[in-house]
């Protein structure tokens, strides 16, 4: 059987997810006998350089950028994988959803205490930087998602998990343990 | 300023219960209900303030905001819209200087959407300081406006002449119309008032009444159809130191208006069943639950009770039967549809927010203050006094085999002669639509919103598994498509609302929208389901319209139509069928709208949602790869 | 007279005492019926519909519907199980129900519901709707982004005279619980706490201590919801 491609990214998500994905601790030996890493901050391929079987999103979508790559994943990938509560959810960064965007920079970047060193109240604008969202989306929202793996971060036993079922064509089980929100 | 809070209080003798009287005077007196006058309130009645603010907030014409010198609540119903409503909300909005849903600076003008008035047959129409006004247009509402600006009497603002009947008596004076076009039984000016009562119940033992109304197989003329005589052997049977009789008055359907005219031509009629079903069942209180919106008759009302009680009709050992003591007392609402529920219009009654009750147990068990309690319709109730009158026999012989009697019928829409038509059980939809004058129809919603979306096609050219469909026994869902189909509650039970549009109209964005805006609007908010799905639904539907929909989104709304049935109420449970019936119907609409070449569409918009960061920090947007 | 009643749930015989609801009735004999809005000790109010069983293929509330002999219920079937899935997803898509940050994480019975049908993402779009937090008790927090609208506190919450500290305000979808003002302020730490206790989400958050269960040893972290009934 030849290797299943995998991709991953981080999106709007804290790395958390691929933390995760490395607590799997010594079975990751095993998964490099499965499976073969394409695009992701794993191995530092930036661009994809064949189609991928199985993409995995961490993290929503709070800017221009995410969007384009998540896009670019969808393009590039046969299964897309939302892992975590930011790519199911928005999660965290989704926070500020009730909020205006401008209410946000204005605290960010103008009125907030630790911006004391902004004397100068520059707004990031340069037209290199991602653009930002009117609000942060999770990630089904703007592109299909084929599978959800929640968790704040996704227990590492449901990674494994769900990596195997997808990779050997497999029914997943879901033990009451490992699927949480949090 | 407190004092004034204490008297009225103190009028309604400190009772929780007549909360609604309470908040409706003190809005007489100043408009709205202030923090002071909630704390006053609390503390008189023994709650908290947020219990009191709970009631206020429930309920549309209640306020504790400040509200304004003259107060225009314009009603938004689908046949207002049909007539117009849009210029004459633009030509208020302007001449006001104002949007609506606010109050003018100087406190002069308050606007208010406002949900169907019960005047679908001369609308638009509006409450002005409880005043109606009808068949409003860009020029009248300028006059209006201009006659406000002048601080002018809002009575003396009225520009057409009083209404036909009643509705030029000196307690009423308004220009609504009657349009009565086809009497009946019920719509007949030929009768006695209180005849029954006075001469013919005694006679007659209770049970003997109740055998009468159960064999004339007379049913709720409000929508539910429950056989009438079962629901007074059932509040009979229950023990209770009081029995209560309400006569539901709140006909909040869309697209009804019926009642409306019963009361102002008939109130004797609606009145005499009344006593008639106290001394069926044994009751001694009696309760009008009218809705605010008419509430330009209470005066009127309250003085047909008086001729009442002074002919003996109503009071002590009335009609010389002794110990027959019951009297009416007339509720008024204040603005909210689900009120009509008979629940919801209990908990209203004992001044609370208008949320169902869980059932079991039922009203004729424990209804208002706990005493078990009969619910009928102000049709249903007018209904008994004839066949008092004229025997059960006589009422069967009217109808269908499984409906007897008659139905008032409130048609609008797209018609010649929109009004009051009495029909028998049994008239089909093709024989209402000659008879108002309506052509070149494309639908009919029969029973208001919470009712069925019927289309157009023929049964001629029906194919034999549509022919079966046709024959399929009609759960509420199924193949509701054709104008042979009979006013039957075997076939098409209504509460009598028919609303017609013709070819002209865009079924999904004006009709369906409209209604999904009403079922969001009168909700309770209790049930899970309700409260949230009705929106959902609304936002998948403007989805479909704008093009981005694809096949699954009509299958979630089908499917998401399934999980709304669980709700508490009939509202609830009814709220998705806007949606529902028209998938049913008129599916090639929504067809027309979904994209075909793709099954995903987020209908994500980069440009408009990066707009707002980019204006803000001052930068150009730059999008690659797309 | 006799004061038992025979019914059945799903096929199974339960015998129960007159007067019982179906929800009580069927935990007592052992089989789950979920429930939110449901409270043991006060009237019950059918708002959440969890608890919705057919009868006589009729939907039902099984905390409101008093048992009857020979009633048959259907409460484990297929339909009603994503009947009740949707109506969770449905609380998790209305409010911001962020459970990372949540301090009710772990002993929240929506979340646990959430746990035990297996909501991996729900079927309904999110609406992230913009809700306040009223912080002016010095006891609690009320948090409307995670308020379920059960009324659990409002039953439950009472002062000596039996005024209720919490009471619903608007209708539609515009409907919150809200804490009344003036007795919000002086709330004793009882109270406080047990309305904390009380509420099935993390809509009430006493004020001070937080995150004092440390992640494995909470309510739901090992065994569903329900299982505490389910023999």
């Amino acid at each position: 059987m030849s290797k299943k491609i995998i991709a991953t990214t981080s999106l709007a998500g804290c790395f958390g997810c691929h933390m995760s994905i490395l607590d799997i601790d010594e079975r990751i030996l095993q998964l490099i006998e499965l499976v073969e890493f394409n695009k992701s901050p794993v191995d530092d391929i930036k661009k994809f350089t064949k189609q991928v079987d199985i993409g995995i999103i961490e993290g929503g979508c709070c800017n221009s950028e995410n969007v384009e790559v998540l896009k670019y994943f969808r393009e590039n990938c046969n299964i897309l994988v939302s892992l975590g509560e930011c790519a199911i959810m928005g999660g965290l960064p989704a926070m500020r959803n009730g909020i205006p965007v401008e209410e946000c920079l204005q605290e960010a970047y103008l009125d907030g205490p630790t911006v004391s060193l902004n004397k100068e109240k520059i707004l990031p604008n340069d037209p290199e930087l991602p653009m930002i969202l009117e609000k942060v989306f999770p990630c089904h929202e703007v592109v299909k998602v084929d599978y959800f793996l929640p968790g704040c971060p996704p227990r590492a036993d449901l990674i494994w998990d769900a990596l195997v079922a997808l990779v050997t064509g497999n029914e997943m089980d879901l033990p009451y343990e490992v699927v949480k929100f949090d | 300023m407190k004092e004034k809070v204490v008297e009225i209080i103190s009028k309604y003798n400190g009772d929780r219960s007549r909360l609604m009287d309470i908040l409706l005077d003190i809005h007489d007196w100043q408009g709205y209900v202030d923090d002071a006058s909630v704390d006053v309130l609390a503390s008189e009645l023994g709650i908290s303030a947020a219990e009191v603010n709970e009631t206020i907030s429930f309920y549309h014409f209640f306020s504790n905001k400040p509200r304004a010198k003259y107060n225009i609540y314009l009603n938004d119903s689908i046949t207002a819209c049909m007539r117009g409503r849009a210029q004459v909300e633009q030509a208020f909005e302007n001449e006001c200087g104002i949007k609506f849903g606010t109050v003018s600076a100087d406190g002069v003008f308050g606007l208010y959407d406002t949900s169907c008035q019960g005047m679908n047959d001369q609308g638009p129409a509006a409450i002005i300081n409880d005043l109606v006004f009808t068949n409003l247009t860009p020029y009248r509402v300028k006059a209006l406006v201009d006659g406000m600006k002048e601080g002018k009497e809002i009575k003396d603002l009225v520009y057409e002449a009083n209404g036909d009947g009643n509705n030029a008596d000196p307690d009423m004076q308004v220009m609504v119309q009657n349009h009565i076009r086809k009497g009946g039984m019920l719509l007949d000016k030929n009768f006695e008032p209180y005849a029954v009562v006075n001469n013919m119940l005694k006679d007659k033992s209770p049970e003997d009444v109740i055998q009468i109304v159960q064999d004339s197989n007379l049913r709720g003329r409000g929508g539910a159809g429950f056989p009438t005589g079962l629901k007074w052997r059932f509040g009979r049977r229950v023990e209770g130191e009081h029995r209560v009789i309400i006569c539901n008055a709140d006909e909040g359907e869309p697209g009804t208006f019926k009642d409306r005219v019963m009361l102002t031509e008939f109130p004797e009629l609606v009145f005499e069943g009344m006593a008639i079903a106290a001394y069926a069942t044994g009751a001694d209180i009696g309760l009008v639950y009218l809705r605010y919106e008419y509430r330009y008759m209470l005066d009127f009302l309250n003085r047909k009770l008086q001729e009442m009680r002074d002919a003996n009709a109503l009071g002590k050992d009335i009609g010389g039967i002794k110990d027959f003591n019951f009297d009416i007392r007339i509720q008024l609402g204040a603005g909210a549809y689900v009120c009509g529920e008979e629940s919801a219009l209990i908990e209203s009654l004992e001044g609370k927010r208008g949320e169902p009750r869980d059932k079991p147990p039922f009203p004729v068990e424990k209804g208002y203050l706990d005493y078990p309690t009969i619910v009928n319709n102000v049709e249903t109730l007018a209904a008994t006094v004839k066949i008092l009158q004229n025997g059960s026999e006589w009422f069967t012989s009217f109808g269908t085999k499984d409906s007897h009697g008659t139905k008032l019928l409130s048609v609008s829409g797209d018609c010649r002669f929109p009004g009051i038509y009495e029909v028998e059980w049994g008239t089909s939809i093709r024989e209402v639509l000659q008879m108002c004058g309506a052509e070149n129809v494309q639908a009919i919603q029969v029973g208001g919103p919470s009712g069925v979306l019927i289309g157009t096609r023929d049964i001629d050219h029906l194919n034999k598994t549509e022919l079966m469909n046709w024959y399929k026994p009609s759960g509420m869902m199924t193949a509701e498509k054709f104008f042979d189909r009979k006013l039957s509650y075997s076939d098409l039970p209504t509460g009598g609302s028919m609303i017609i549009f013709n070819k002209d109209r865009n079924l999904l964005e004006e009709v369906v929208m409209n209604f999904m805006d009403f079922f969001i609007e009168e909700s309770c908010g209790s049930c899970s389901t309700c409260r949230s799905l009705p929106q959902i639904m609304k936002e998948k539907l403007e989805k479909i319209l704008s093009g981005a929909g694809v096949r699954q989104d009509i299958d979630d709304l089908l499917s998401w139509g399934k999980v709304i049935k669980v709700s508490r109420c009939g509202l609830g449970q009814t709220a998705a069928n806007p949606i529902l019936s028209s998938i049913l119907n008129f599916r090639h609409l929504y067809e027309e709208h979904i994209q075909a070449m793709t099954d995903y569409d987020n209908t994500f918009d980069m440009e408009g949602l990066v707009k707002a960061s980019c204006d803000f920090v001052g930068r150009k947007p730059v999008f690659h790869n797309s | 007279m006799n004061n038992t009643v025979k019914f059945k749930i799903d096929g199974n015989i339960v015998t129960a005492e007159k007067g019982q609801t179906i929800v009580e009735a069927a935990h007592a004999a052992g089989i789950y019926i979920p429930t939110l809005c449901n409270f043991k000790g006060v009237k019950p109010k059918g708002c959440c519909r969890m608890c919705s069983v057919k009868i006589n293929s009729r939907y039902m509330t099984a905390c409101t519907t008093p048992v009857s002999d020979g009633m048959e219920v259907e409460n484990n079937i297929d339909e009603l199980v994503d009947m009740r899935k949707s109506i969770i997803e449905l609380m998790f898509v209305s409010g911001n129900h962020f459970c990372p940050s949540c301090e009710k994480s772990g002993n929240c019975e929506l979340q646990a519901l959430g746990y035990r049908y297996q909501m991996l993402v729900p079927r309904f779009p999110f609406s992230f709707p913009q809700k306040g937090i009223d912080a002016s008790s010095p006891k609690i927090m009320k948090d409307q982004n995670r308020c379920i609208m059960c009324k659990r506190c409002m039953k439950t919450i009472k002062d000596e005279n039996g005024k209720n500290y919490f009471a619903f305000k608007n209708r539609s979808n515009k409907v919150e619980v809200v804490l009344d003002a003036e007795m919000g302020k002086t709330m004793p730490d009882d109270l406080a706490k047990l309305a904390m206790e009380n509420c099935p989400v993390g809509s009430i958050i006493y004020k001070e201590i937080g995150y004092n269960e440390p992640i494995g040893t909470r309510k739901y972290d090992k065994t569903p919801i329900g299982s505490e009934i389910e023999v």
